[in-house]
């Protein structure tokens, strides 16, 4: 269960989640259940098989890039937590500039 | 008999003699809503106000010449759906307070065929589960039996049709989310071929499997609900560019000489015998109706979870990295950095089942694993593919139980993940292959609760599908159990 634990302790924060401590006993015992349980595939030989992302042919769907009516500014940023009426407000992204 | 509890075809013909208003319909439903939701929990959100506005404007404008079967029909659509000036809450903390700016495919689809949209009902988180146990605000009831989980994800929707809340409504499926919780709640549930219905405004979960379709109370009010929402759209590049033929005219032919292939794989010890004897009389029923019974192979049936459970979680990691704390939905109000923000949010916004998958599928494509586990699952994916195409050309169509349980008791799944995945053995490969699958009830199980026949039809054989259901429902004896609200 301990390369899970890894796992968990790695993927989290790719994944930018933090998992509390009993959380992460718990999924640790789950997902390497999980990985257990997929592991099955490997009884496999698919080194000729090609794989499929996407069950229909098509593909590069692409269509005009014309200017059509659109939700406006307004509606879309006032469903944010937190904006002006312009802008999504965030903590700040650079620090502050220190003097030495 | 209430006026919620009647056909489509009922309602059509009351309303073009105008014997009964687009008001009396919607009056009724949201009674019948009203005294049921505190019991079921079914609907989310409840749109009293916009429901009756809407049949006021249909009853004033009058039926049109040329209206929709749709026309004047109460819906309910799953919480994941974007309508208009409804919230979309997808069942999770992170999106509570969301409320949709704009129609999504299901919202413009509705309203064109003058469809009254009742409100939204509930689901598993984020369309993960097969309870509806992972719903972050309540616990859904089955309404033949108020101890037990109606199915998930799309259990609100099955509920409420299942109990006359509405007539018929929407879900969405992704491994069996409208099959299964149709088996479970004693209804016709539909998941189209991948490509058939747009995914515009739904949100997404595993964008190569998610499908929309309908819940009803009898096969041809879910080939007139497939009608209005099957077809070719724009805004949704994965939506195939095809014309859907008439659903509801070839439901009457007979289905003498198809034939209906069992696969071998689906038979084995694992189904409960009461389950089994009501899949035995479907096909002695089939057999009656003039079918003939071919046993078909799936071998790669056995790794079908699995490939299911790579796919699924990967492409939920991606399609859920989109909720950071910033746009819209919950927020951590006392992150100091923008890191710490997006963790902080997302962390105390999903539950737990969503946060386990996304770390299922942040590690399945991780560097290093990727093609040991993403890459795999795409290439069994191609074989399970393989499996149906060589199916069809044996068999028309496929049968199946749709689960291998019927309505299981609250908390008895829960904190085993594999043994909830596997309950859905019988519906993910129909995702995988991206074919469509329909669930009808068969009978009821020692319990007295209902279990559910599937039916596979090849890619686009959605007539052919609901013709097959058809005749087997026109014959099929009533369930004979009695509703618990």
């Amino acid at each position: 269960m301990s390369d899970s634990k890894q796992i968990v302790n790695h993927v989290e924060k790719l994944a930018l989640l933090e998992i509390s401590p009993e959380e992460k006993d718990r999924f640790s015992e789950q997902i390497g259940k999980i990985l257990k349980f997929v592991e099955k595939l490997n009884e496999l030989d698919t080194t000729k098989i090609k794989p499929t992302s996407h069950i229909l042919p098509v593909q590069n769907v692409t269509r005009r890039d014309s200017p059509v009516p659109s939700i406006s500014r307004e509606n879309v940023i006032k469903l944010a937590p937190e904006a002006n009426n312009e802008f999504y407000i965030v903590p700040p992204v650079i620090q502050e500039f220190q003097e030495a | 008999m209430s006026l919620t509890s009647k056909t489509i075809q009922e309602l059509h013909s009351l309303y073009r003699s105008k014997k009964t208003s687009v008001q009396d319909v919607v009056e009724a439903s949201l009674k019948r809503i009203e005294e049921t939701n505190y019991h079921l929990n079914s609907f989310s959100h409840i749109c009293r106000e916009s429901a009756l506005a809407e049949a006021k404007k249909l009853d004033a404008a009058g039926m049109p010449e040329n209206a929709s079967m749709m026309w004047g029909i109460p819906v309910g659509v799953k919480d994941n759906m974007c309508i208009k000036g409804l919230p979309a809450t997808c069942g999770s903390k992170i999106l509570k307070n969301y409320i949709s700016p704009y129609d999504g495919a299901m919202g413009v689809c509705l309203k064109k065929a003058g469809s009254v949209v009742m409100g939204s009902c509930h689901m598993d988180e984020f369309a993960m589960g097969s309870s509806c146990e992972n719903n972050a605000f309540v616990k859904v009831k089955n309404p033949y039996d108020l101890e037990r989980v109606p199915g998930g994800s799309s259990g609100g929707s099955a509920a409420a049709v299942a109990s006359s809340q509405v007539i018929v409504s929407l879900g969405s499926d992704t491994g069996g989310s409208i099959r299964q919780p149709a088996s479970f709640c004693g209804v016709v549930g539909l998941k189209p071929t991948y490509g058939l219905v747009s995914r515009f405004g739904l949100v997404a979960f595993a964008s190569s499997l998610d499908q929309i379709g309908p819940f009803a109370r009898c096969v041809e009010d879910a080939a007139f609900l497939l009608q209005s929402i099957a077809g070719h759209d724009k805004k949704d590049s994965t939506s195939y560019d095809y014309t859907p033929p008439d659903y509801s005219k070839d439901l009457k032919n007979d289905i003498k000489g198809i034939k209906i292939g069992l696969p071998k794989e689906y038979f084995t010890d694992g189904i409960p015998a009461d389950i089994l004897t009501c899949i035995d009389k479907a096909k002695k029923v089939f057999c009656d109706l003039g079918a003939e019974l071919v046993e078909i192979s799936l071998p790669h049936t056995q790794y079908a979870i699995a490939t299911y459970y790579i796919l699924a979680t990967a492409e939920a990691s991606a399609n859920l990295a989109r909720f950071d704390g910033v746009r819209y939905g919950y927020r951590n109000k006392e992150a100091a950095t923008l890191k710490e923000l997006y963790i902080r949010s997302r962390s105390e916004g999903f539950g737990p089942e969503v946060k386990r998958r996304i770390i299922t599928g942040t590690f399945v494509l991780s560097s290093g694993y990727y093609d040991a586990y993403y890459l795999k699952g795409q290439k069994v994916r191609t074989l399970v593919k393989q499996d149906f195409d060589q199916a069809f050309r044996k068999a028309d169509v496929i049968l199946t139980p749709t689960s291998p349980c019927t309505a299981f008791q609250f908390g008895e799944k829960i904190d085993d993940p594999i043994s909830m995945y596997l309950s859905d053995i019988f519906t993910v490969s129909v995702n995988l292959a991206g074919l469509p699958g329909i669930s009808l009830p068969c009978g009821t199980d020692d319990k007295k609760l209902p279990v559910g026949l599937q039916l596979i039809g090849p890619s686009l054989g959605e007539a052919r599908l609901l013709n097959a259901a058809y005749q087997f429902e026109k014959v099929c004896p009533p369930l004979g159990i009695e509703l618990k609200v």
